[in-house]
This record gives C-alpha cells, structure tokens and sequence, in this order.
C-alpha cells in the first residue's frame, strides 16, 4: 500500500496549504508544540528529581550500583535446573538463567497444555449433550472468579498432602506419586538418539517440501497425490530406521524407593507440579471462551457450502471453517498465552524458582533491588515481545487478504 | 447497523483483551434456543432428555458415566462437607480443643476452624474492639458497588456519592476523628483491604486511564502519544509481582529521605499504575468504537477539543465500555490477592496467618474453601451483571 501512487485528488484537504509556523496563540501548531514541550519538561523534571533521590538514597546506603554483581559467586541453592548449577561455584548470572529457563519451562508446557485443554472444554461447551456444556460451562464460571494464587496455594497444598515416598501412590509400573514429586521411568539418552532426532528434522522438512510439491501438481492436473503414506515413512519410519542402523539402544531407567527417597528416574517437583497444574486449569478456562467464540463466529452456512461442492467433512474443517475460526481465535490467544507467562512468575508464592523467586533473592542478598528488577523487567518484556511478534506473524499469515 | 455492533463489540473485546465481552457478541442465540425450545410431544421432559441427554447410543454413554461421577462426587462431597463435618468445637481455657476435628480428619470438614478464626479471616490484626467499624466499610463497600450499578444513578451525582463513600471509608478505617480510636494503617487487614486495593485502584486509574486512553488517540501531539504507548506497553509487559516488588523496594530509594510512605499505600501506587494501563486500552476500544462520524460531526459545530471530548466523544465512549470495564475490574479485585507476595494483609494473607495457628495448620483446604467461596460471590455478581448490562445495550443499539 505504502509503495503505491496516491491520487493527489484523494489526499485530505488538511493537507493542501502548507502555512509557515507563527509563533501566536491562535495557531494551534505552535500550542501543540508549547504544550509537548511542557509536558516532555515536567516529566523530564520528575525523572530526574527522581534519579537525584535515588542516587543521594544509594550512597547514604553504601549500595553498589552496576551488574557487577552478576559475576559474584551466587550461593543461593537452587531446587531444580536445566542446566548444572553449583551455588558454591556459580554466578548470580548463572542463577538468574536458571530463573529464565525454569520460567520458560512452565511457560513452554503450560501454553501447550493450556491449549489442549481449553480446546477440548471449548469444544466441550458447544457439546449437543446438554449435561457436557452445563459441566464445561460450570468449570469456566467458577474457575474464572477465583483468584490463580488461591487456585496456586490449593494445588500446592493438594500435592504436598500426597503420602510420603514409602507410602506412594503407584498408578502405572514406575511411575510414583508422592509428597517429593512425580516420579518416572525415563529412557538413558544417548547418542543414536540424537541422530535419530536429526533424522526426524530432516523427515519434517521432507514431508513438507512432499506436501508443497503435491498441492502444486493438484492445481496442475486436479488430481492431488497422496501424502500420508510419505509422511509416514518420512517422520516414523526414517527416524527408527537410523536409530535401528546405530544399534537400536533402549535402556529404561526405572526409579525405584531406597531408603526415604526416591533414586533413578525423572522427577516432577511438587512446586512445578502444582504452578503448571494450576495455570493450565485457570488460563483453559479462557481459551476455552475463545475456542467457543471462534467456532460460533463461523457460520453454519460454511459447513453446508463446504458440504455441497463435495468436500469431506475433514476437510471442510481444515481447509473452510478452521482458517475462518482461527482468525477469531488468534488475537485473544495470543493475549492469553502472555497472561499466562506473567502469571507464571506467581512460582514465587509457592517456592518454585522462576526467574522472578531467583531475582528477588539476588536482590535481597546484594540490596541491589533496581538492577533486580531491571533484570526481571528485561526478561518478561522480552518474552512478551517474542511471543507477540510471532502470533503476529502467525496471524499475518492467516488473516484475510482483501482486495 | 447490525453489522456496525458486532464490530463494535469485537473491537471492544480485542480492547479489552478479555474474551467475555468478544464472546458475548457473537450469537450464541441459534444453539441456545434449539436447546431451550424442546421438541413438542406428550411429555415435554422426556422428549427433551431425548433430544439433549440421549441423543445415540455414545451421548447416552457419556451421559450415563457422567452423572455416575457426578453422583459420586456430589455424594462423597456432601459427607465431608455437611454430614461428618465438625461445625464447633469446644472452648477450653487455653483455648479452642480441636479433637473433634482431628478425630474427623478425612472424613468430615473442620469449620469450627472458621467459626473460630472468621473474625481474624475478616478483618485481620484491625484492633478487636473496633472491628465493627471494617465490618460497616465492608457493607459501604458493597453498596457502593450496588449503587453505581443502578442505571439510574448513572448522573454527575454518583461522583460525589463515590467522593463521600470513600472519604467515610477512611475515616471508619483510620479513626482519631469524632472519638474514633485511631487504628495505624499496618494493623488493618482482611477482607477490606482486597476492597481497598481495588476499589480505590480503580477509582484513581480510572481518570488516568481516560488521560492516557486520549492522549495514545491524539495525533497532534505525538511526543505526548508516545510517552502514553510508552507506559501502556511497559505496564501491561510486565507481571504485576513486578511492579508491586518495585513499590516495596525501589519506590523507598526513589523518594527523599524522610519520606517513607507505608507498604499498602505504596502497593495502591503499584496498583493504580497498573490498572491505568490495562483500563486506558479499554477506554481507547470504546473511543475507536465510536463511529466517526461522532468527531467529524463535532468538529463541524466547531467544538474546542475538551467540549468535543467532554461533551460528545467521552459520554458515549465511556458508557460503551463499561461492560469490559467491569470484567477488567474483576481482574484486579482477583489480582489484589498478589500482595500477599509482599507481605500485606489482605483477604488471603489474613486466612494463610489464620491457619499458622498450631491448633488449626492441619486445615487449610477449609480455608481455601471458604475464601474462594468469598472471592466467586463477589467475581461472580460482577460478571453476571456485565453480561446483563451488554445485552442490554445489544438491543438497545438494534433498536
């Protein structure tokens, strides 16, 4: 639009005399410009009595200024890591990452699982059976009106009322449910794993250039080739035939009680447990509405039309009333999806170390408080920038383009 | 004209960045009233039941396991709750004997723990004589609420109704006037500080919300927009635990020395800072809303910008949003919750000390229990309402 040639005829008239700036009152250009420059000068002023206060307030406290802090020994005892980590050892800057990471973790699993989860109580409230759209519709009212760290506070609870690891619940051969955690088996990584991860990447990218060269020979010749059986051979069957080629290695690590605990396996803290827990029941309640909406928003006229030109019903959904409902859904979800990264950062109520928890203990430790909450600042605006700016793109892709 | 209310109400949902309003404006009316009108027959019921409970051999199936869980649980529910529930216990000197509730643990809930706490629950360390007077701005509180949301209160009037309910609320709150023993703001508590917060932080981000809201909708003075993008985006980037950290341990380095605010009225800073960004992208949904043939129809009288906006734009943009104003005011009625994170004690914090009692540690899911039943009233109440009241401007902007 930008690019294109503008008919002068249709420009707003406002544009058209270009007078000089008088400096008088009854221009309303020079008041506009008086009036900024007040404005930018008072709050310039604010700012910087604000900065004198904090700066005279920082000497009389003797607090250091500056990250300098961030290549200090960190000696706060982290729970749980991605990453290794030795408070003896390591930096207030490795624990901040910690803090990110485990942040990320929540996020990351949460968003997923908050979709599914909503979308099936979504589609759940548009259930022809009447006593499923009271259900979901129930669980959508009460979860909406109470507050997630109450919500939290119980699950936390909930989860530290498990029995202790020699009284565990044992629902399924290794997996243990007690007041340490979710306990279960996990399979030893090692190499061929890896390759065979590779090989998935490449199946991916194979069965999407399989399906692109597919849709072109349909708009060719009309008759679409079928694509499933490549995917399947490309994303299942190419993997396992590396990792079969590199010796098949499967080795279960089982845990298994000794003593008081727990050794072997993987673990699930209580607190990550109980902050996802809580974040996925809460926020699918939201994306549940959205899911209702969209669908709702697209006519069932869709459906039929889709039906009459002789399309199967799967793809009526996919190709007709998906990409309608989706245009719907995008721009709340992704609103969501942000909520839900920022209420992640409640893990402090219940002692999860997310990035806020890990930031707040640097500040209390090195008294450092604005750099601390600079660094939490940077990271959840940064988080939410990416977030929207790809839900934005996502939503640039699908949205209609008019003529 | 029905195409311009749904945008209408898109717009304001997107504003909103809240779903209820969005959903709201989609017609949900054909599923509904296929459901509501039941198939005409000998038997009203069954019929319906056929239609909506049995419909096919899978609906029957799930019908059928879902109300055998739902038995269940309402069963197993009922037991704990109401039947094995201990409802008092008896008083000792020193203090509440809770061996009946020990001897019930499992099996029946401990409300004696609320019966002996509520008070503590309610009001939290406000000195115990006076504690009818957070009970009276509790129930000033709640009338406010019932007042402004009477249409026909909605005048110039309902300011200054809003202007002496607080003041009276500060006075109850405070005292050391007209006899009142004077109560320091750090020993208030409960209940009426989750009404504090919120209702004064919407009271003060409201105005800031409509400066801020117009100043991002200006296109004469962009310095002045950009600082208003500015605060909106770096607010609503960030989680409110920031903030309210920010107002517990930067806000005291930022002021001069010798001046050090208490930590409520800081976290009500926070709080306000907070709300006046999310609520001034609700005012700008209602004022893009707004067609703009509004503007130019003003512009053409010759109106001054604030008469433009004072006495055309704001009147109905303002009524426009006060649907997802209302939702965006049950958030942060949920959102006061988070200053337990800094230690003050409102609603939550005061039924979390409640329970550090030794002889009632053991019973927190009543607690949970009963404040959520507490903050679901008010939440609950309020949605309702705003559902109602945007309904209600659908047909009367159909009409």
């Amino acid at each position: 639009m930008s690019g294109a040639v503008v008919d002068p005829r249709l420009s707003p008239a406002r544009a058209a005399p270009k007078k000089g700036l008088s400096l008088s009152w009854s221009d309303p250009r020079f008041r506009n410009i008086v009036w900024q420059v007040l404005i930018l000068g008072t709050i310039t002023a604010i700012v910087w009595y604000l900065v004198q206060n904090t700066s005279r307030n920082l000497a009389a406290r003797r607090i250091a200024t500056g990250f300098a802090f961030l290549g200090r020994t960190a000696g706060i005892p982290i729970g749980e890591s991605l990453i290794d980590y030795d408070p003896a050892i390591n930096t207030y800057g490795r624990a901040l990452l910690i803090g990110l990471l485990n942040t990320l973790k929540v996020a990351v699993v949460g968003v997923v699982l908050a979709t599914i989860w909503g979308t099936v109580l979504g589609v759940a409230r548009l259930s022809k059976n009447w006593l499923i759209s009271r259900l979901a519709a129930v669980y959508v009212e009460v979860i909406r009106d109470v507050p997630l760290l109450l919500q939290l506070l119980f699950w936390y609870l909930v989860l530290q009322g498990l029995p202790a690891p020699r009284n565990s619940f044992h629902p399924l051969p290794g997996v243990f449910l007690s007041n340490r955690g979710i306990k279960f088996p996990v399979v030893e990584w090692e190499g061929p794993f890896w390759w065979a991860l590779g090989a998935l990447a490449l199946g991916i990218l194979g069965t999407m250039a399989w399906s692109r060269t597919a849709a072109r020979q349909q708009e060719a010749t009309g008759v679409r080739p079928k694509v499933w059986p490549v995917a399947l051979g490309l994303l299942v069957g190419f993997p396992l035939l590396v990792w079969g080629a590199l010796g098949a290695p499967f080795a279960v690590e089982m845990p298994a009680l000794r003593g008081f605990n727990f050794t072997g396996g993987a673990t699930v803290s209580p607190e990550y447990a109980a902050l996802t827990l809580g974040l996925v029941v809460y926020t699918a309640s939201y994306i549940a509405e959205i899911v209702r909406s969209g669908i709702l928003a697209v006519p069932t006229g869709q459906w039929e039309a889709g039906g009459a030109i002789g399309l199967r019903s799967s793809t009526v959904l996919r190709k007709i009333v998906l990409p309608q409902a989706l245009r719907v859904i995008i721009p709340p979800m992704t609103s969501q999806y942000l909520n839900l990264t920022k209420n992640s950062s409640l893990a402090v109520a219940i002692g999860y170390q997310d990035v806020v928890s890990i930031a707040s203990t640097t500040l209390n430790q090195t008294g450092q408080a604005i750099e601390g909450i600079a660094a939490i600042m940077v990271v959840y605006l940064a988080i939410s920038l990416s977030i929207s700016f790809l839900m934005n793109w996502y939503n640039a892709r699908i949205a209609l383009v008019e003529r | 004209m029905s195409h311009s209310t749904t945008r209408t109400t898109a717009a304001l949902g997107e504003a909103a960045h809240d779903p209820v309003p969005a959903i709201a404006g989609i017609p949900a009316a054909p599923i509904a009233a296929e459901r509501a009108r039941p198939a005409a027959g000998p038997f009203a019921p069954v019929a319906w039941a056929r239609a909506n409970l049995f419909n096919g051999w899978l609906s029957t199936a799930v019908t059928l396991a879902l109300i055998y869980f739902i038995a269940r649980w309402a069963i197993g529910f009922f037991d704990w709750a109401v039947l094995h529930a201990v409802w008092s216990v008896p008083q000792t000197d020193a203090g509440p004997d809770p061996s009946a509730c020990r001897d019930a643990k499992g099996v029946g809930a401990c409300w004696a723990m609320i019966g002996d706490k509520y008070r503590f629950i309610l009001f939290g360390r406000y000195a115990y004589e006076e504690q009818w007077r957070p009970a009276i701005v509790i129930a000033l509180f709640i009338g406010l609420y019932a007042i402004s949301a009477m249409r026909r209160f909605w005048r110039k009037e309902l300011l200054l109704i809003w202007i002496v309910a607080l003041t009276a609320i500060g006075v109850l709150m405070w005292g050391g006037v007209g006899g009142l023993a004077f109560v320091p703001q750090d020993s208030w508590g409960g209940l009426p500080i989750t009404l504090i917060l919120s209702t004064f932080g919407l009271a003060f981000a409201f105005p800031l919300a409509v400066v801020v809201a117009l100043g991002r909708r200006s296109t004469e003075l962009p310095a002045v927009r950009m600082l208003c993008v500015l605060y909106v985006e770096l607010i609503r980037g960030v989680p409110l635990i920031t903030l309210l950290f920010m107002a517990s341990v930067m806000f005291p380095l930022f002021m001069p020395e010798g001046f050090n605010p208490d930590k409520l009225l800081r976290a009500q800073v926070a709080i306000i800072l907070f709300a006046g960004a999310y609520l001034a992208e609700v005012v700008r949904g209602g004022l893009q809303a707004l067609p703009k043939g509004q503007y130019e129809a003003a512009d053409a009288l010759g109106l001054s910008y604030w008469k433009k906006t004072g006495l055309i734009i704001l009147p109905q943009a303002l009524r426009l949003v006060i649907p997802p104003l209302v939702n965006t005011f049950i958030g942060f009625f949920k959102d006061t919750s988070l200053v337990l994170i800094i230690g003050i004690f409102d609603l939550l914090l005061a039924g979390k000390v409640a329970i550090t009692d030794p002889v009632w540690q053991a019973y927190s899911t009543e607690l949970y229990l009963v404040l959520a039943v507490v903050y679901f009233a008010f939440c609950y109440v309020m949605s309702r309402y705003s559902r109602g009241l945007e309904q209600e401007f659908r047909r009367t902007a159909r009409r």
